[in-house]
């Protein structure tokens, strides 16, 4: 990481880029925070570790608009939404600077709860530089120590894999960490009876309370302003008074991705509710992987999405499985 | 403030009968915004009318609701109404409780309940409707006609004889089409080249009438009135200015190996060629498949004999862009191929021939010089039988459910000629029925039988199997008879089904007009629009449109040709206001929409916004409305709902789901 | 409603203007009865028909919701019905997903030319959604009793 910070201070006072788009350290051990750090000495405070799990690519979307170059970090599975910002014209290639930087797979703060691990002082082991397999983590309740993989995100499970679909230069060592399949939970819920599917969404959702964390976070919503939140569509809606809203919400922002949504995960991971948004995701991928031929959305920055595209031989609605 | 006039039509006992009409308008009164609501026996009356415009100005209604027979029907009636009473056309919605109401349902208290609803959908609608103005977009006085047949040639005729330019792209070296290949024409058994070339001839000296032979349409784009077309003119290798047209070129030319399509291929014509005697234009072109110096670099013979210096081996393809203000589509027919029909062995045996064959045999410019011969050893056969309906009324994995129409026709017409030329020739004709509509038709078919000697069988054959000494045995089945019938012929005749042209349907697509299944080019209505293709600036003339003989073929070809006159006649044309609208203040710019356009009628500028009070600049969506058709595709692809249809949008249609679901 | 009253369904319709409006047109003037739980909202096209639409009037109360448009390969705008196509391919599997049950959505081509299709279409759809009952999922989801 020291390599990390030494090269983007040199991109810094060379003027190749005005500023850094990272990760900050956070309050806590464990949640760090996206981050513009316009100045060298403001790098101190730079991290970036296994719990950087948050997606920059979208937060160039307001780097897209400022002066000169911004350096941005982007792990693997993050250029993917990039490049899906360049198709949509939402982001500016020539107003980045990317560092490709290695993962070994990204963390959930939720899961060390779900193991009982609280109180916690300070985590060794998820640094990138070292080889990932167990974090230490010590606590008001004594050291206890926890596989890595145990505590990993679940989109890390399936990540897509180790390349990088676009950058100026690469850093730092990746190491394999899908263990999934991603279609895996879908099939489970595409097989329930139809009672059972609507009293699992309807027992997840009704947990929803309408923060709107997976909209903001999301790389491919990026409108300017959410049709939720438009007077124009007499579709505006408020928190939390009706619960159809909730599903209609979930589902058209769904729709409204589909063909566009990389899988990063991003929803799931920052659901307040922990609510497993990326299943509705993952069924649109899934469906158009089987009825359109495979598709992976950000794999570069030129092919038509499969919904604004056909072919005449499509499938008719009634004809899905 | 919306003032809301409903107008409840009885149309007599049409709506009347079974829908409370009074109810309507007592439940109607209590929608918000409704300040006026009658019934009145027939609205779209001058009375019914007067009513209207009358409550327009008295109450000073800023919308109306017609509940009445479908928009389709009336629609225009009432927007042209409501703009003399003063109000914007598009400030008018229909409610259709006749075709969707009065008309299927039986029970009065149904109907009425229905026709309640729908009113109310209407009324929710028309208080979020906006006053649109039509734009107006020029007509390029300038017509194209595709294809150079018949069909082509005599609407490009009619158009130019009444002033205006036309071109003609055809894609074969020469106009003439499937006309130019016929001997003689029923009913009258004139001859066929003898009433063609005199057209071919005045087409190509009209002098508002411009030739692109060996042409093929590369791009279609814009609209009715604006049409830009890219045309291909394929290289001739031949330099059009130069050539004589003497021919010593077809004459020299050592390739002589290829199939002459103007002879369906029952002889061969040389690499350089012109189709047939009459072509025109009379400038031969070079066969690239076939063309020795082309392929090889080598031999270079037609250039040392023309003394016009005319060809150019250099040529190469010229695409030309060109405006247009209506487009023609003459695209003709093709005969199907028989690869599914094996039981009549067309492919086993050279004496068993299609009828556009025989009519190239029969013909004194053909490959037998006009004698009736066998085509495997020359013979003159004794003993013809024609088969009809061969893939035409037939199961569809074999050939075409429709019936071609001509056949009946020019079957009688060539056992006919036959006959009389040659009386000592036996001819069964097989038939499932003999059809001819048509003037003075019957009686020909009835000459055919009565004075010579044909022998119709009603019936249909179900194998041709050629025998080793070179006969043809013919098993069928005799009806009316109830026989078996084999029969020994020297030559067997398939009535082959016709089909539209195969490229009428890249062409259909680049002009977005509809085609059926059967690849027939669809009219605006069946009746009443015939020569119209949906799509508006594009006509439909000859068989592209369904299978029609001559006679029909020419008919049509006026008629379309008038349609092109009266649209080019105006100045200027009305465009329909109800189009895609970005709202740049919110736009993503993320081409999502133009990627879905059928009209690339969606560009991208960058443009200051000024949103409270912060100025930014950002890509946005502008809709070219003169380009824009209405569809809405863009509007469902934009995740904000940035992107409204004017007339149909989000808003409306939602308060109209939300009236229906009250 | 009392128990032996027949459940009279709420239907919505969306209706191209150009092929299944005019289909409708015709099955109304060839007389060819279809139930009056069917109301019809004209669009232009297929493609205009926003899945917002859909679920909206499932939030409304509708009990079924079809989609009707120009044979593919007849639109007349020549290619919005592939997209509508592919959008109710993918927003009907979702449904399906999350349990609404199968058969409350349709999408059905029927063109100017064929009013009987129409008129039987319609009359199996309601059919269906009679058979299905009232939408009580969708219903349970609103929160209305």
């Amino acid at each position: 990481m020291q390599e990390l910070i030494r090269r983007m201070k040199e991109l810094m006072a060379d003027g190749t880029v005005q500023r850094v788009l990272g990760w900050k350290k956070g309050d806590l051990s464990y949640n760090p925070e996206p981050y513009y750090f316009n100045t060298a000495e403001e790098l101190d405070e730079f991290v970036y570790d296994g719990f950087c799990g948050a997606n920059l690519s979208k937060y160039m979307v307001k780097g897209s608009n400022l002066e000169g170059k911004t350096l941005v970090l982007l792990k693997p599975c993050d250029t993917y939404s990039f490049n899906q910002l360049i198709k949509e014209h939402r982001v500016d290639r020539d107003k980045a600077y990317i560092i490709g930087v290695g993962c070994k797979g990204k963390l959930s703060p939720e899961k060390l709860k779900e193991k009982g691990i609280k109180g916690i002082k300070s985590i060794s082991g998820a640094e990138i530089d070292g080889d990932c397999t167990e974090l230490k983590i010590d606590t008001v309740y004594g050291e206890k120590t926890v596989a890595y993989k145990d505590v990993m995100l679940e989109r890390c499970h399936v990540c897509k894999g180790k390349e990088h679909r676009i950058y100026d230069e690469l850093m730092l060592e990746s190491a394999d960490t899908c263990d999934g399949d991603r279609f895996t939970d879908v099939e489970i819920i595409e097989n329930l009876p139809a009672d059972e599917k609507f009293a699992y969404f309807r027992q997840e959702l009704s947990k929803c309370i309408r923060c709107n964390a997976c909209r903001n976070v999301c790389p491919a919503c990026n409108c300017r302003k959410c049709v939720f939140d438009s007077t124009k569509f007499d579709s505006e809606q408020k928190a939390n008074v009706d619960s159809f809203e909730e599903s209609m919400f979930h589902i058209i922002r769904a729709f409204h991705v589909a063909g566009r949504c990389t899988d990063c995960g991003e929803c799931s991971r920052v659901c307040p509710q922990g609510i497993p948004l990326h299943l509705f995701n993952r069924k649109f991928i899934k469906d158009i992987n089987e009825y359109y031929g495979e598709f992976t959305a950000g794999e570069d920055a030129e092919t038509k999405g499969p919904l604004t595209d056909y072919t005449l031989e499509d499938l008719e609605p009634d004809e899905r499985r | 403030m919306h003032g809301i006039g409903v107008f409840v039509c009885h149309c007599g006992s049409n709506i009347a009968a079974t829908v409370d009409v009074k109810k309507v308008v007592e439940m109607a009164r209590l929608e918000p915004g409704v300040v006026h609501a009658e019934d009145y026996q027939y609205m779209c009356s001058e009375a019914g009318q007067e009513k209207i415009a009358n409550a327009i100005k008295e109450k000073n209604l800023t919308g109306i609701v017609v509940c009445s027979c479908s928009p389709r029907m009336h629609e225009a009636t009432f927007r042209k109404c409501a703009e003399k009473a003063g109000i914007n056309p598009y400030m008018v919605e229909i409610a259709n409780i006749r075709e969707q109401c009065s008309w299927i349902h039986k029970n009065i208290e149904e109907g009425t309940e229905k026709a309640v609803i729908l009113t109310r959908a209407a009324i929710a609608k028309v208080s979020l409707n906006t006053s649109l103005l039509p734009g107006e977009s020029k007509v390029t006085k300038r017509a194209l006609v595709i294809g150079g047949g018949i069909a082509g040639i005599q609407t490009a005729l009619d158009i130019a004889d009444a002033g205006y330019e036309v071109d003609i792209v055809e894609k074969t070296p020469s106009i003439g089409g499937k006309m130019a290949q016929l001997d003689k024409t029923f009913p009258t058994l004139d001859c066929s080249a003898c009433i063609l070339t005199p057209k071919m001839v005045d087409a190509a000296a009209h002098e508002k009438i411009n030739l692109y032979t060996y042409s093929e349409i590369e791009k279609v784009s814009g609209f009715v009135g604006d049409f830009t077309v890219e045309i291909r003119k394929k290289a001739r290798y031949v330099n059009m200015d130069k050539c004589t047209g003497c021919g010593v070129c077809m004459e020299k030319c050592p390739s002589k190996k290829a199939k002459s399509e103007f002879n369906s291929g029952l002889n061969n014509r040389p690499a350089i060629y012109t189709p047939f005697a009459q072509a025109i234009p009379n400038v031969p072109v070079i066969d690239p498949t076939q063309c020795i110096k082309l392929k090889t670099g080598k031999c270079g013979v037609c250039e040392k004999f023309c003394q016009a210096g005319a060809i150019d081996y250099k040529q190469k393809d010229e695409v030309v862009t060109r405006k247009y203000g209506a487009i023609v589509v003459a695209t003709g027919f093709e005969v199907i191929k028989l690869d599914n029909l094996e039981e009549y062995a067309y492919s086993q045996s050279k004496d068993v021939i299609t009828s556009l064959e025989l009519e190239r045999i029969m013909n004194a410019a053909g490959p037998t010089k006009g004698h009736l011969e066998r085509l495997s050893d020359g013979k003159h056969p004794k003993e013809i039988v024609f088969i009809q309906c061969v893939g035409s009324r037939c199961d569809e994995s074999k050939g075409k459910p429709y019936c071609s129409k001509i056949c009946c026709m020019y079957t009688a017409k060539h056992a006919m000629l036959i006959r009389d030329k040659y009386p000592d020739v036996n001819v069964t004709v097989f038939y499932i029925d003999v059809r001819t509509p048509g003037k003075n038709f019957d009686e020909f078919y009835r000459r055919a039988v009565e004075e010579y000697g044909v022998n119709y069988v009603k019936g249909q054959v179900g194998k041709v199997a050629p025998q080793p000494d070179g006969s043809l045995l013919v098993h069928g089945v005799d009806l009316l008879d109830g026989k078996q019938l084999k029969i020994s012929a020297d030559m067997v005749v398939l009535a082959a089904a016709i089909e539209p042209n195969p490229s009428v349907r890249q062409i259909a697509t680049m002009l977005t007009a509809s085609i059926d299944t059967n690849n027939f080019l669809t009219e605006a209505h069946p009746k009443l629009r015939p020569v119209e293709s949906p799509t508006a600036g594009v006509f439909l003339s000859g068989v592209c449109q369904g299978p029609k003989d001559i006679p029909e073929t020419v008919s049509q070809a006026g008629a379309a040709a008038i349609k092109v006159v009266g649209l080019l006649a105006k100045d200027k044309l009305l465009t329909n206001p109800c189009t895609a609208k970005a709202d740049e203040l919110l736009c993503n710019g993320c081409s999502a929409c133009a990627n879905v356009c059928p009209y690339g009628a969606i560009s991208y500028e960058d443009k200051l916004i000024v949103d409270h009070g912060v100025r930014k600049t950002h890509r946005v969506a502008v809709v070219n409305s003169a380009l824009c058709q209405g569809c809405g595709a863009c509007t469902v692809t934009c995740p904000s709902g940035v992107m409204d249809l004017q007339g149909f949008s989000n808003r409306q249609i939602i308060a109209e789901v939300d009236a229906i679901c009250r | 409603m009392s128990m032996n009253e027949e459940f009279r369904p709420k239907i919505v319709a969306f209706c191209c203007n150009w092929c299944s409006y005019a289909g409708a047109d015709l099955a109304g003037s060839s007389r060819l009865a279809y139930p009056a739980d069917v109301k019809i909202i004209r669009v232009p096209c297929s493609c205009r028909v926003n899945p917002m639409f859909i679920l909206r009037a499932f939030e409304r109360g509708a009990d079924g919701v079809i989609i009707c448009g120009c044979h593919p390969g007849d639109c007349h705008y020549s290619t919005g019905n592939y997209y509508a196509r592919r959008r109710m391919t993918l927003l009907f599997s979702m449904l399906d997903y999350v349990g609404i049950e199968r058969g409350r959505t349709r999408v059905e081509w029927v063109s100017a030319a064929e009013g009987v299709k129409f008129s039987n279409t319609m009359n199996d759809f309601v059919e269906t959604i009679r058979s299905m009952g009232k939408n009580v999922r969708l219903g349970d989801l609103r929160c209305k009793n």
